[in-house]
């Protein structure tokens, strides 16, 4: 591969765009040419400062208003017209009617929690993103000493890899995932015909107790160990993901396998 | 329901709004997010976003498929330039050529390589520097976490084009939040 075609490549690369072929295409590009691994870091580095979540503009209140929570007693709210913009005013009238037509849509609202329910939701969308269709692993295997090297050079950590078969949970691949704002590690575990997504990034807080959050019938399981944040994910029951999570630290003291 | 709901000529079934509530609404941030990196300002963000959720409620029941982020993601960015025609006739000749803009050949040697500022102020100000074809494309990329073929559908181009795109917009991205080598001169590059 030239570094023409390289420089254009890296960035379907970097955004996981790329077949298997290609991928190991560029990364044996990468290894043989300085400049642009430089590039490729470079580009990592955007995009994880990119990923600062004050960069994402969150609606205002008063546009959630507007749409979300129209109280039966109030007034139709009026968008006003603003320096000749829109013609908003025959729209403002539609909103209006709108929003006295539907009176139901305040159960959405309180869907929304702070941060940790933010953090629930969004570890339960990825998981129910990574069963579409060829999303949900990047690396087949079921062997931990192929998952393990696979992410090595994508993320800046090393996450650990562990297969669990012998407790019911075997590993059946990884791929590289994005939560909270992090590039994060996922592991998929197999239980009978469910699917289990572990994510793991580098966290500042040695070991922190678990946390458990039922969200929409699924199963969110979140905690620390050794430096790690971990979020189990999975539509299986309770007791089971607690039993994975349990079998996956079981042997946290033995040395990290290489 | 209450009989003045029977009068009104927008009468629609209590289904249809809850189904708009539930398939669109979740998206009503990157709605904004969208409307706000195209506008570059609070109250046209605000103005688009009203308008692009109006248009999609109107438009809802021909809405038969299964995304409905891009669905919705399409007609916000729709809704800005249409509306931006309207407001300033000369504002629309911003126009692309996606051949003139060719990634700049130079290449600082690796070991000249410069740091790169990453702070939220820095970063905002390179992506409104942006050209508003590279910076939808930067934007729905990184922090709306799109896909190249949703990005292909929102606006309407080619896969081939996306990834050029945002090749390129990263590449001026680069360039703009390159600082000034001082101390931080980086020896780690193989």
């Amino acid at each position: 591969m030239m570094c023409n075609d390289a420089r254009l490549l890296l960035h379907a690369y970097l955004d996981d765009e790329l077949d298997a072929a290609q991928s190991v295409a560029i990364t044996r590009h990468m290894q043989g040419c300085a400049t642009c691994a430089a590039d490729y870091a470079d580009y990592a580095q955007l995009r994880k400062a990119m990923a600062q979540s004050s960069l994402y503009r969150h609606a205002p209140d008063e546009l959630r208003k507007q749409w979300k929570a129209p109280e039966r007693a109030t007034s139709p709210v009026i968008a006003k017209p603003r320096r000749g913009l829109v013609g908003l005013a025959m729209a403002a009238g539609f909103v209006g009617a709108l929003l006295l037509v539907a009176p139901m849509w305040v159960y959405m609202q309180h869907q929304r929690g702070g941060d940790t329910s933010a953090m629930v939701g969004d570890a339960v969308s990825s998981h129910i993103r990574s069963m579409q269709q060829q999303h949900l692993m990047d690396v087949v295997s079921t062997d931990q000493h192929t998952v393990k090297p696979w992410f090595e050079g994508k993320l800046d950590f090393s996450p650990r890899v562990k297969d669990l078969a012998g407790e019911g949970f075997p590993l059946i691949g990884g791929r590289l995932d994005a939560l909270d704002g992090h590039s994060v590690a996922a592991l998929v575990y197999k239980r009978r015909l469910h699917v289990i997504n572990l994510y793991q990034w580098p966290s500042t807080s040695t070991t922190s107790a678990q946390d458990i959050a039922q969200w929409h019938g699924y199963t969110v399981i979140r905690w620390a160990s050794r430096n790690m944040q971990y979020v189990a994910v999975s539509d299986v029951n309770e007791d089971d993901l607690r039993q994975f999570v349990l079998a996956f630290e079981n042997d946290a003291v033995s040395p990290p396998m290489r | 329901m209450p009989a003045d709901f029977q009068s009104t000529p927008f009468r629609a079934s209590a289904d249809r709004s809850v189904n708009f509530e539930v398939r669109v609404l979740p998206y009503l941030d990157a709605a904004y997010n969208l409307a706000r990196w195209l506008a570059r300002d609070d109250a046209d963000a605000q103005d688009v976003a009203q308008e692009a959720l109006l248009r999609a409620f109107r438009y809802f029941d021909s809405f038969h498929g299964t995304d409905a982020r891009v669905w919705l993601l399409a007609i916000v960015r729709n809704t800005f330039y249409s509306l931006r025609s309207k407001t300033s006739p000369d504002g629309m000749h911003e126009s692309f050529d996606d051949d003139v803009h060719t990634i700049t050949d130079e290449q600082p040697s690796p070991e000249a390589r410069m740091v790169l500022a990453t702070d939220v102020i820095s970063l905002q100000r390179a992506l409104e520097k942006l050209p508003h074809p590279l910076r939808e494309v930067i934007v729905l990329r990184e922090l709306e976490e799109c896909s190249y073929k949703e990005i292909a559908s929102i606006t309407g181009q080619k896969i081939g084009t996306v990834m050029s795109r945002l090749a390129r917009a990263r590449e001026r991205l680069k360039t703009e939040l390159t600082q000034q080598p001082s101390e931080a001169r980086r020896h780690d590059v193989q």
